[in-house]
């Protein structure tokens, strides 16, 4: 198990780093869609509202896989270049931004049922109002489920082993298959996994302790 | 469009369909085997065992930070290293449920401790014991509150028995693949029916719970 | 609280390790030749999603191939007439964990003998000569494995000789490695890599099922096919070499590579037995 770890210790950094970039743009990425796509489904305009509700329930409903196996074989092919790193991580952002979505859009709905009038009424605009009354209040509510995505986003990004995207996993696989030695590889593997997930996870356990008591 | 229709041949949707047929297989027993296993881990994490609680907790919180596919891989080709041997659909089975039973028990976890907080005092002091309280009054009151989040976490399932195509379980994404591995210019056709398929079952399951809860609320 | 959970986790850890320590070696120590006689079947680990060794036909829900045929030729010489011939798909990347582990009892699946792989299995006698090659688009600028120079990308798949065949051949060129040979072929027709490589058999198989793909340059490496079985399944093995031997011998071999091979232009079929 060690020797695996140490003789190996050059791609499974490589893997780590390609894992933790990833993670973080696609955390970016789908933070910044996910919330676009919560305002629009909140929007008073009913054709706005309703490409952002048919966007989040076609995205939810569809395997991760596939949505990237979309942009790594069929993009390429018929419209644009995308290299595998590029595919997995557009296809992690994409999937993700529609739980955000969800998260976000329940997190503003459960703030702006009153606020929303009350600052209307004072004569802010919807804007406004939405920048400066509901979504200071609602990032409370929406910070613990949000990183429970981000932990998800980390674990999930391990399709790039599918889109060979050089992460962790995909590294883990070639040692597993050189060294044939699958269960200290996989081992090793997940170690490195819960070094990321694991803090995060206790992190939010506490962030949601805290912010019920307070 | 004529290719769109090549794909789809009466063939070649058989095959989907069988494909299909085995994703549904694994995900209707991994969901029954994850709900058991994930509220009876649930109710040990809330009722707070000396000395097993902690255990089971650490446990759970292992699983549910590892990428399922990695518990895939230990279930397909570690279990056997250590005399366990396993066929595709067992091992994907398993790895499914203790996966998602993680998830669960989580679930369940906080489900009872948000309804518990007075309820229980009320139900012992009425001369229940804890476990009748918890089985007649806690637990039906937890289950209608965890039922949204529960079946988002069953069309997780669903959707993630597409990992498997990894160990070459034969479900649908898997057929899709075998199919336009063959033919290239099916690969599209082969992608709007995966969506499609996906679509249908999830979405239908959650429209279905999003009824059960209402009817439930009431 | 710490040094509690530790204090319970440990005995834990122990008594699992013991109890899978003590039912470790009953699975893949078992005598297969005893057992296939018994059960009148033998397993074997073939591919379905390469063309003329096995491929998946969609229409049959069957594998079919030159690995598949000859696995079948050698269960009868072996079993008799009625013997099964079982077929559980592997992939270069599957194989060898799912034989090490005992799910299946040999592996047929257009698996090089390697000095490396003879550590850790062993190996029938050759039965099929495979080469090393490009697969390249029509018209591409490579001609061959000299043309793989920086900035070009090459396919290969996880578990095959190619990723080490590649490093050693062109180390300037970027090594793709993906989980089986249909990904392989459509991320190559999708624009992934300029190249793919592998044994020139499955490449033929490729360029058959789409003729805008053509193996170019020759091949730059030799990969022998054989048969893998677990170590310490010295009967199991001599029983394999022996069938093998009299497929050759008695035509039966041959006609399976006519079948497959006899058309396939480029390809000698003298070559390969």
């Amino acid at each position: 198990m060690f020797d695996i770890l140490t003789n190996n210790w050059g791609l499974l950094s490589t893997g780590w780093g390609y894992t933790i970039m990833c993670s973080v743009l696609a955390l970016i990425g789908s933070c910044v869609l996910g919330t676009l796509f919560a305002l629009m489904e909140i929007s008073p305009y009913k054709w706005v509202a309703t490409i952002g509700r048919v966007y989040v329930e076609v995205v939810r409903n569809i395997p991760l896989l596939v949505i990237t196996m979309v942009f790594y074989l069929v993009i390429p092919k018929y419209v644009v270049a995308i290299n595998g790193f590029t595919a997995g991580t557009i296809g992690l952002t994409i999937y993700t931004s529609a739980f955000i979505a969800e998260t976000v859009r329940a997190g503003i709905e459960a703030i702006a049922k009153g606020q929303m009038e009350g600052a209307r009424s004072v004569g802010l605009t919807y804007s406004q109002a939405m920048t400066q009354i509901v979504f200071p209040q609602a990032i409370k509510i929406i910070i613990p489920p949000l990183g429970n995505q981000f932990i998800n986003l980390v674990k999930n990004s391990s399709v790039l082993a599918f889109t060979s995207g050089f992460d962790l996993m995909y590294q883990g696989k070639i040692i597993a298959s050189t060294t044939l030695d699958t269960f200290s590889s996989y081992l090793a593997v997940g170690l490195l996994y819960l070094v990321l997930t694991l803090p995060l996870s206790y992190l939010m356990r506490y962030l949601e302790k805290r912010w019920q008591t307070a | 469009m004529n290719t769109f229709f090549d794909a789809i041949s009466w063939v070649n949707f058989k095959y989907l369909l069988e494909g299909m047929g085995v994703t549904l297989e694994v995900s209707i027993i991994s969901i029954a085997i994850s709900f058991v296993l994930g509220t009876f881990l649930g109710i040990i994490r809330y009722v707070n065992i000396k000395g097993l609680s902690p255990i089971v907790g650490f446990i759970i919180d292992i699983i549910r930070n590892l990428p399922l596919m990695l518990i895939l891989f230990f279930s397909y080709f570690g279990l056997p290293e250590v005399g366990v041997r396993l066929n595709v659909v067992t091992a994907t089975v398993i790895a499914l449920s203790v996966f998602e039973a993680a998830m669960i028990a989580e679930i369940v976890r906080s489900g009872i401790s948000a309804v518990a907080k007075g309820q229980m005092e009320a139900a012992r002091s009425n001369g229940m014991t804890y476990a009748q309280a918890m089985y007649h009054i806690i637990l039906p009151q937890a289950l209608r509150k965890m039922i949204p989040p529960l079946v988002s976490q069953f069309i997780s399932l669903i959707k993630d028995t597409s990992l498997a195509t990894i160990i070459l379980l034969p479900e649908l994404t898997y057929h899709a693949q075998i199919i336009y591995g063959q033919n290239v210019n099916y690969m599209i056709p082969m992608y709007v029916m995966l969506a499609l398929l996906y679509f249908v079952v999830n979405y239908a399951l959650s429209v279905a719970s999003r009824v059960i809860a209402k009817k439930l609320a009431i | 609280m710490q040094k509690r959970i530790l204090k319970f986790l440990l005995p834990v850890v122990f008594l699992l390790t013991a109890v899978l320590a003590g039912c470790g070696k009953s699975v893949a120590s078992q005598d297969i030749l005893t057992n296939a006689s018994q059960t009148n079947t033998i397993i074997w680990g073939v591919k379905a999603d390469t063309n003329l060794f096995g491929l998946m036909n969609v229409k049959k829900n069957k594998i079919e191939g030159f690995d598949v045929d000859v696995a079948k030729a050698l269960t009868k010489q072996i079993l008799g007439p009625s013997g099964k011939a079982k077929f559980v798909q592997v992939t270069s990347d599957t194989r060898m964990p799912l034989l090490k582990a005992g799910n299946i009892d040999a592996i047929i699946a257009t698996m090089t003998i390697t000095p490396e792989r003879k550590k850790q299995v062993d190996f029938s006698d050759i039965y099929f000569k495979a080469g090393g090659s490009l697969l390249v688009k029509k018209g591409s600028k490579i001609k061959s494995v000299k043309d793989l120079k920086k900035g070009t990308k090459v396919i290969v798949v996880q578990g095959s000789t190619y990723g080490d065949n590649i490093k050693k051949a062109a180390p300037d060129t970027q090594v793709l490695q993906l989980a089986d040979y249909a990904q392989a072929f459509t991320a190559l027709k999708s624009g992934q890599a300029d190249a793919l490589s592998t044994d020139n058999g499955i490449l033929y198989g490729m360029s058959i099922q789409d003729k805008d793909y053509v193996v170019v340059g020759g091949t730059y490496t030799n990969e022998p096919y054989g048969i893998a079985i677990n170590k310490g399944q010295k009967p199991f093995l001599h029983t394999v070499n022996s069938a093998l031997a009299k497929i050759k011998e008695n035509g039966t071999y041959d006609k399976i590579a006519q079948k497959w091979f006899g058309d396939v232009p480029g390809f000698d079929v003298k070559e390969v037995k």
